[in-house]
């Protein structure tokens, strides 16, 4: 029975009073920034960073862990109510969940999604705790190439997702990775790219991209835009008890959407989009009416909205137990524990079990924190949701420079914003996703050090990747992924998903 | 607003492909003062050279493919906005500049007032309110409550 020990370890350390009011906070902040457009987890957290020194490591992570999943919760909420998803995960909870709003069911729809996210999680929960261990005995097997191989998976698992055509995908993500050769090299430490400015010598700091892509190249193609008009489907959500015939449509949508979530979630790149998008045409396919679907079936809400959240949580597993990214949110938990001192990989569970475990049953304590307090205060988020841009994107625009600075204390971050928010509407405007870039660049200079390591120990042999079991298996996947999109049928259906 | 207007989509992937092939080849290009090294013992020239090489290369075949298929309308966002654009970019670069240089309680507001004329309706009376307003919420947030370390006057 370790893993009762071990939950039991974690429950000791999350119900600790200062780290359910992190909790708390976390998932409260999170909501509100999923409600709001144009302020993501990314730039929240980038926020937050440089006050956390001062915190108790695991208190930090699990303020940061709940405005991550928190911000998924407010984005389908925001998706239900004005057909705007606010987070990507949530752009398929969109078809079906504003068709049940404007019928009058915005009420039965928020409840499913919570209720459908709540059981997500605690099998999300339930899944790392039962897997986190076993695979961290794995984990310390894995060596450069393996490394190379789930990072390679990763980055072609986000261009697959990532909207448009596949070749502007991956020409992102190369840049990505070569934006992130700016820098200093590790192994040899010869500073490259840098044009003998100081700061670049030290790479461009991701949260800047991040914030210059996503915030602001997002403000200026909003603005260029005509104005936003917004309907908001809440006239009557007074009605918010599903009906026993929702329980009996939504339920085994959740279960699969859950099952479904909590495989792909471990898959480096986009679990959570993959995961819901997956779990929508699931639900379509096997359904006995498919017609109601994008006409407001509640299993086209409950199905996605589990899958999101399931994979939101089993998301966690690749970053704990290898210490890799598999997104820009990830990469900032990394940054903050190495920021208090604690180095992410495998080692963290045995050295550091209370913030591991207390981390994980935090996780499933910050869900239900969602239910019981979202769903008597989604009247106070509606309220959010009016709030006009003309005072939002001034306010985000504060938010975000003041973010920057206080990174590093250092204005020449704040140039190199102002570069990157061109670069990001210039990619907006020009049909490129910023997705596949950030996590390019996030892990472009961790490829290049294992793809290097890996040709010094094969001495130059390229066949290393094929010959170790684990990073074949995993390369296979890869080439699986990509075959996949350049099947027409399934490109036609990926035409079809995101241009709706 | 009705102003959903067309453009030419595949000449502007023509400008975006070869933009991306220029930056590939820059790339490649600089990674040739580095040592490239050999696949036994890469240099740190070795990954970027090779990164650019293939981004040169797809930023090629978008330029390319964009050339066969010749003339295509497809809806975009209306005009160019350059007004967002230069609002936008320019009051960072001026926030930037000024911060070191006067301090956060002159450089904020100034540049929250920059941010809002990049709307057409731009109005001075509420922007200046809201510059205002941002500006107390941030000195109280970030540094009475989170004790950021920014610098607050000029000197």
């Amino acid at each position: 029975m370790e893993l009762l020990h071990n939950l039991a370890t974690g429950f000791h350390t999350s119900l600790a009073l200062i780290n359910l009011w992190y909790a708390l906070l976390g998932t409260v902040l999170g909501t509100l920034i999923g409600v709001l457009p144009g302020l993501g987890p990314v730039s929240t957290i980038a926020m937050l960073l440089p006050s956390m020194y001062g915190l108790e490591p695991t208190s930090a992570i699990i303020l940061l862990a709940g405005i991550y999943y928190g911000a998924q919760y407010g984005g389908s909420t925001t998706a239900i109510l004005i057909n705007v998803p606010g987070e990507a995960s949530s752009v398929v909870t969109a078809l079906d969940g504003y068709q049940m709003a404007r019928r009058g069911r915005a009420g039965a729809a928020l409840a499913v999604a919570a209720l459908g996210s709540f059981f997500a999680g605690t099998v999300g929960t339930l899944v790392v705790a039962a897997f986190a261990p076993p695979l961290t005995e794995l984990a310390f097997q894995f060596g450069a190439p393996e490394n190379c191989a789930l990072m390679l998976l990763g980055l072609v698992g986000t261009v697959v997702l990532a909207s448009g055509p596949l070749i502007k995908a991956l020409a992102m993500m190369v840049l990505g990775l070569l934006l992130g050769q700016i820098n200093t090299d590790a192994i040899t430490a010869v500073p490259r790219f840098s044009f003998d400015i100081p700061e670049l010598m030290d790479g461009i700091s991701f949260v800047v991209i991040a914030m210059g892509l996503f915030s602001f190249g997002e403000i200026i193609a909003n603005l260029g835009r005509s104005a936003d008009q917004r309907t908001i489907m809440a006239g009557n959500i007074n009605g918010l008890w599903p009906s026993r015939q929702d329980f009996r449509e939504a339920a085994p949508a959740v279960a699969r959407g859950s099952l479904l979530g909590c495989i792909l979630g471990v898959l480096p790149g986009a679990g959570p989009i993959l995961a819901s998008f997956g779990a929508y045409s699931i639900e379509k396919r096997i359904a006995k009416h498919p017609e109601a679907f994008g006409k407001g079936a509640i299993a086209g809400v409950a199905a996605p909205e589990s899958a999101n959240n399931a994979a939101a949580q089993t998301a966690f597993i690749p970053m704990l137990t290898l210490g890799i990214p598999t997104s820009a949110v990830m990469a900032l938990m990394i940054g903050a524990m190495t920021i208090m001192g604690i180095q992410p990989g495998p080692q963290v569970m045995t050295s550091n079990p209370q913030l591991f475990w207390g981390l994980i049953t935090s996780m499933w304590i910050g869900n239900l924190f969602l239910v019981i307090l979202n769903l008597p205060l989604i009247g106070i988020w509606i309220r959010l949701l009016t709030l006009p841009y003309r005072f939002l994107f001034p306010a985000i625009t504060g938010f975000c420079v003041i973010g920057v600075y206080t990174l590093s204390n250092n204005h020449f971050d704040l140039y190199c914003t102002a570069f990157f928010a061109l670069v990001g509407f210039l990619m907006i405007r020009f049909g490129y996703e910023p997705a596949p870039l950030i996590l390019g660049f996030i892990l472009g200079p961790m490829l290049e050090e294992n793809l290097r390591r890996s040709l010094l120990m094969s001495r130059g042999r390229w066949s290393i990747f094929m010959d170790r079991p684990i990073s074949a298996a995993m390369l296979g996947i890869t080439a699986v992924f990509l075959m996949a999109v350049m099947v027409p049928a399934i490109r036609k259906k990926r035409v079809e998903v995101f241009s709706e | 607003m009705m102003n959903r207007k067309t453009a030419n989509i595949n000449r502007m992937d023509l400008v975006s492909g070869f933009t991306l092939a220029i930056i590939g080849i820059g790339f490649a290009a600089g990674s040739l003062h580095y040592s490239l090294g050999t696949a036994a013992r890469p240099g740190p020239g070795y990954f970027p050279f090779g990164l650019g090489v293939i981004l040169a290369l797809l930023g090629g075949l978008i330029s390319a493919s964009s050339l066969l298929k010749g003339r295509a309308k497809a809806p975009t966002d209306g005009a160019f906005p350059w007004r967002p654009l230069l609002c936008i970019t320019g009051g960072l670069v001026f926030f930037a500049f000024a911060l070191p240089r006067t301090g956060f309680m002159i450089s904020f507001p100034v540049l929250i007032v920059i941010t809002c004329s990049a709307r057409s309706d731009f109005r001075w009376s509420e922007s200046i309110a809201t510059a205002i307003a941002l500006t107390l919420i941030c000195l109280a947030v970030f540094v009475s409550g989170l004790q950021l370390n920014i610098p607050l006057w000029p000197g």
